[in-house]
C-alpha cells in the first residue's frame, strides 16, 4: 500500500499544471475561479485549446481521439484542470453523448458526429428530466411515433443546461407506450434547428440562465438519428448516467474553492485586522479541509479499485463520492458566502461597488446555484438508495 | 498509487482476523477475559506471541517481523472489530514504539525478546491530572541522583498501567511545567520502589491505573531518547499510537455497520423488516459513507505515521483524528439508534462497539484539540 505518486505521475501532474496555467486564457480562469457564468465563446475557446492538445476527450476510445490513461491519470487529470480553475470540457459532449455513440452508435453516427463533438463544432444538451420525470427518470412521457421512416417527437423537456447554446440534444423519448415503463425507451439525436422545436429559457436563484424548457410539437427525426436499438434506451442512459457520476465528487473544485477562501480571509478587513485572524473561523476551514482529504483518498480508492472492475460497470462507489463531495461544494460555497459576509450583498456586477473589488460580488450567486448540485445527477437522496440496495443489500 | 495488500500483509490479516475471530467470535468470552485480575487472559496473549504479533514492529534483526504501519494498522483494525482486549497498543504499539525509537542496542537486545515472546508487558504514563491533551504539560519530576535520576509525581489513567511490568514514564529534568524543552522520557519497573498502582477498569472494558512516583530512584540506563529533549520522541510515538487507533475505530466503526445492517434486515416490525424503512436505510447508508471517510484518513494516517519530519506528519496525522473522532461518533450513536433497545444494553455488542469508540475518541486528544493543531499547521490546502 503506497498512497504516493509515481514519479512517472507526478511529471503527468506536472506537465499539466503547466499546461494548464500557460495555454487557457488567465481570464476565463479568473472567471471560473470567482464562480462566474461563461460566455459560449469562452467555454468554446477553453474547449477547442484542449481538444487541439487531445485533452478534450481522454476518457474516449483511443481509435476516437480519447487517452490510453489509466484511471489515477485520469484522476489527476481532472483534479488538476478544476484547481487551476479551467472549465471542463463540455460534459454533455465528452461525459455523455460521446461514449454513448463511441459505444453503441452506428460507425455512420461515429464518423459524423464524434469528431464534431470532440471539437465542440456541435454543442450538445441533455433532454432527459421532464417537468413528471426527474429522480423517476422512467416515467418520461416525451414520445416519438414512427411514420414513413421518420420519427415524430411531441412532448417537453426540462432543466436542459445551455440548451440556448445547443445545435444538437440527445432525447429519451418513449417509443412503446404498452412496454414496462423502462423498456419502451429510445436514444434520439435530434437537431435543435428542427421546425416544432422550442426554447424557453429558465432563470435559476442566481439570476443565471442555466436551463431551459424544451419544447417538441410534432418534430420529425429521421429514422437514422436513433441510437443503438429502439427501446433500448434506458440501458445506454444508464451507462451515460454512471459516465456523469464518476468525477461528480469534483474535489479540485472545492480545493480551489478552499484556497480562495483562504485567500479572500487575509483580504478582508475586519476588527482591526484581517478576517484570518479569527480562530474560529480558521477551524471551521480546517475542518472542511478534513473532510476533503478524506474524500481525496477514498476517490482515489475508488479510482485504483478500478483496475479490478470491469471497465463498464458502473461502480456504486460512485454514490458515496457523490453525497460526500456534493456536500463538500456546498460547504464551500457557505463558506465562501460567510467570509463575503456583508460584501456578499451588491448584485451588480459592473465592477463598481468594493465587493467587486475581491470578486465577492458573484458569491452570492455561487452560494445559491450550489443548492443544485445535491440535486442533479441523481438526487442524494436517490444516491443514499442506491447505496442501501447495492452495498448493504437493504 | 496503490491500496492493494502485499501477499504477506495479505497472509498477516488473514491469521490476525483468524485469531481475533476464534477468540471474541462469540462475544461471551470477552467477558470471561475481562474478569482475568489482568483484565485480559494470558492465553491470549500467550496465543498472539506464538503467532509472531508482539514482535510486529521490531526490525528482523532484532527477533522482530519487520513490520510498518500499514502491519500495525492490519492488526488494529482486527481488534477493533472483536473489541479485543489485550494491551496490545500499550505494549507493542507505544511501548515498542519508545523502544524502536529511543532505547539503545543493548536495551533492545535485552528487551524485544521478552516482548515478543509475551512474557513483559509495557504502559505509558503520560496523562497528569492538570495536563488534559497536551504532551508538554509535564509535572512529574526527575531529580539528578548521582548518576541517576528521582521521580515524584502523578500519572493517572494509565491503559493497562495495572498490569504492565515495565513502564514510559514522561517525566520533568528541566524547565517549568509547559516549556517543550527539559522533559526526559524513562523506563521504569512497576514493582519499583516508591511506585504504587491503583488499579480500575475503563469504560470501554479495558483497564487503567493511577500511578504515583514517590522518590522513585532509577539509574542512567532508564533513559530512552535524550535527556531534556524527550518531547518530539514522545510525539512521534504518540502519532504512531493514534495512527494505529484509527485503524482500531475503523475495526470497530465496520464492525458496528454490519451488525447495524443485519439487524435491519433480520428485525420485523409492523410485519416487514425494518431495512425496508427508507428513513433508516438512510441512515444507514449515512453510516456506511462515515466508515469509508474513516478508513481513507486511517490509511493516510497509516502513510504519514513513520513520516520523519513532524512539520509534514503531525497535521496529517491530527486531521486523521479528528475524522475518526467525527465518524466515530456519527457511527457509534447511528448505531445504537438503529439497533434501538437492545444496542442500551450490556447484552449486546454494539453497545460495547459504541462505548469503545467514544473512549478512543477521547484518547490522545479529542476533535478540538487535533483541529487545532490542523488549522494552526494550515499545511493540507494552500491559499492561492
Amino acid at each position: 500500500m503506497d498512497l504516493r505518486f509515481t514519479p512517472e505521475e507526478i511529471a503527468f501532474r506536472d506537465e499539466l499544471r503547466r499546461f494548464f496555467r500557460t495555454e487557457i486564457p488567465a481570464e476565463i480562469r479568473r472567471k471560473v475561479s470567482e464562480g462566474r457564468h461563461l460566455s459560449k465563446d469562452e467555454i468554446v475557446t477553453s474547449h477547442r485549446i484542449l481538444n487541439a492538445h487531445g485533452l478534450a476527450t481522454p476518457n474516449w476510445p483511443v481509435a476516437w481521439g480519447g487517452k490510453d490513461w489509466s484511471p489515477v491519470q485520469r484522476y489527476i487529470f481532472t483534479e488538476e484542470l478544476q484547481r487551476a480553475a479551467v472549465p471542463l470540457p463540455l460534459q454533455f459532449n465528452v461525459y455523455m453523448v460521446g461514449p454513448v455513440i463511441a459505444a453503441f452508435g452506428s460507425e455512420e453516427q461515429k464518423r459524423r458526429f464524434l469528431p464534431a463533438t470532440a471539437n465542440l463544432d456541435i454543442w450538445w444538451c441533455q433532454g432527459f428530466s421532464e417537468p413528471g420525470a426527474g429522480s423517476d427518470l422512467a416515467s418520461l412521457k416525451t414520445r416519438a411515433e414512427k411514420r414513413d421512416g421518420k420519427y415524430v417527437v411531441s412532448g417537453q423537456k426540462a432543466w436542459t443546461t445551455l440548451g440556448q447554446h445547443a445545435d444538437w440534444i440527445f432525447c429519451l423519448v418513449r417509443t412503446d407506450r404498452e412496454a414496462k415503463k423502462q423498456r419502451g425507451i429510445s436514444f434520439l439525436l435530434i437537431d435543435m434547428k428542427s421546425p416544432g422545436i422550442t426554447v424557453r429559457p429558465v432563470l435559476t436563484i442566481d439570476g443565471g440562465h442555466e436551463v431551459n424548457e424544451v419544447f417538441f410539437d410534432e418534430v420529425e427525426v429521421p429514422a437514422e438519428n436513433l441510437v443503438g436499438e429502439e427501446n433500448k434506451g434506458w440501458d445506454y442512459a444508464k451507462f451515460l448516467l454512471a459516465n456523469e457520476r464518476t468525477g461528480i465528487a469534483r474535489i479540485g473544485m472545492s480545493k480551489q474553492r478552499i484556497a480562495r477562501a483562504k485567500r479572500l480571509a487575509r483580504e478582508v478587513q475586519a476588527g482591526g485586522g484581517s478576517l484570518w485572524d479569527d480562530v474560529d473561523l480558521r477551524r471551521r476551514v480546517a475542518a472542511i479541509e478534513v473532510e476533503l482529504k478524506a474524500l481525496e483518498i477514498t476517490q482515489m480508492r475508488v479510482v485504483a479499485a478500478q483496475r479490478h472492475r470491469d471497465a463498464d460497470k458502473p461502480d456504486p462507489a460512485s454514490s458515496i463520492l457523490k453525497i460526500k463531495g456534493s456536500e463538500l461544494q456546498q460547504a464551500t460555497t457557505e463558506l465562501l458566502l460567510d467570509i463575503a459576509g456583508p460584501y456578499a450583498q451588491p448584485a451588480q456586477e459592473d465592477g463598481r461597488n468594493a465587493a467587486a473589488e475581491h470578486g465577492m460580488d458573484a458569491i452570492a450567486p455561487l452560494y445559491f446555484n450550489a443548492r443544485k448540485v445535491s440535486i442533479y445527477g441523481g438526487s442524494n437522496e436517490i444516491q443514499r438508495n442506491i447505496i442501501a440496495k447495492a452495498f448493504l443489500g437493504l | 498509487m496503490d491500496f492493494d495488500l502485499t501477499d504477506e500483509q495479505r497472509l498477516l490479516k488473514d491469521s490476525i482476523d483468524r485469531f481475533v475471530d476464534d477468540a471474541y467470535g462469540d462475544f461471551e468470552k470477552r467477558r470471561r477475559y475481562q474478569a482475568e485480575p489482568a483484565g485480559y487472559d494470558p492465553r491470549l496473549w500467550a496465543g498472539l506471541a506464538e503467532l509472531g504479533m508482539l514482535a510486529l514492529p521490531f526490525a528482523e534483526e532484532e527477533g522482530g517481523f519487520g513490520g510498518g504501519p500499514v502491519e500495525t494498522m492490519i492488526a488494529m483494525e482486527a481488534i477493533g472489530r472483536g473489541l479485543a482486549v489485550e494491551p496490545f497498543l500499550s505494549t507493542v504499539v507505544l511501548g515498542g514504539g519508545f523502544l524502536r525509537f529511543g532505547a539503545d542496542a543493548s536495551m533492545r537486545a535485552a528487551l524485544v525478546p521478552r516482548i515478543a515472546d509475551g512474557s513483559l508487558t509495557l504502559a505509558f504514563a503520560q496523562l497528569e491530572p492538570a495536563s488534559r491533551y497536551a504532551l508538554h504539560d509535564v509535572s512529574t519530576t526527575a531529580r539528578r541522583d548521582g548518576d541517576g535520576f528521582v521521580l515524584d509525581g502523578r500519572k493517572v489513567a494509565v491503559l493497562h498501567g495495572d498490569s504492565a511490568g515495565k513502564l514510559v514514564v514522561s517525566a520533568r529534568t528541566a524547565g517549568a511545567r509547559r516549556d517543550r524543552d527539559g522533559i526526559t522520557v524513562f523506563l521504569v519497573d512497576a514493582d519499583a520502589p516508591g511506585l504504587t498502582r491503583r488499579g480500575m477498569p475503563t469504560q470501554d472494558g479495558l483497564r487503567a491505573a493511577d500511578v504515583t512516583l514517590d522518590a522513585v530512584r532509577v539509574g542512567p540506563e532508564a533513559v530512552l531518547g535524550k535527556v531534556d529533549q524527550g518531547l518530539p520522541l514522545i510525539e512521534k510515538v504518540v502519532d504512531i499510537g493514534i495512527a494505529a487507533l484509527c485503524a482500531e475505530a475503523v475495526g470497530a466503526m465496520e464492525d458496528l455497520q454490519r451488525n447495524t445492517v443485519d439487524y435491519l434486515k433480520t428485525r420485523q416490525q409492523f410485519g416487514v423488516a425494518i431495512g425496508s424503512f427508507q428513513a433508516l436505510q438512510h441512515r444507514a447508508a449515512d453510516m456506511l459513507v462515515a466508515v469509508e471517510q474513516a478508513r481513507s484518513m486511517a490509511m493516510y494516517a497509516a502513510m504519514m505515521a513513520e513520516e520523519a519530519d513532524p512539520a509534514l506528519r503531525r497535521p496529517a496525522v491530527s486531521a486523521a483524528k479528528v475524522q475518526i473522532n467525527q465518524s466515530g461518533r456519527k457511527v457509534g450513536q447511528e448505531a445504537v439508534q438503529l439497533q434501538g433497545g437492545i444496542a442500551m444494553t450490556l447484552e449486546y455488542k454494539a453497545g460495547h462497539s459504541f462505548k469503545r469508540l467514544a473512549m478512543i475518541e477521547k484518547s490522545f486528544g479529542d476533535t478540538d484539540h487535533h483541529l487545532r493543531i490542523v488549522s494552526e499547521a494550515d499545511s493540507l490546502i494552500e491559499a492561492e
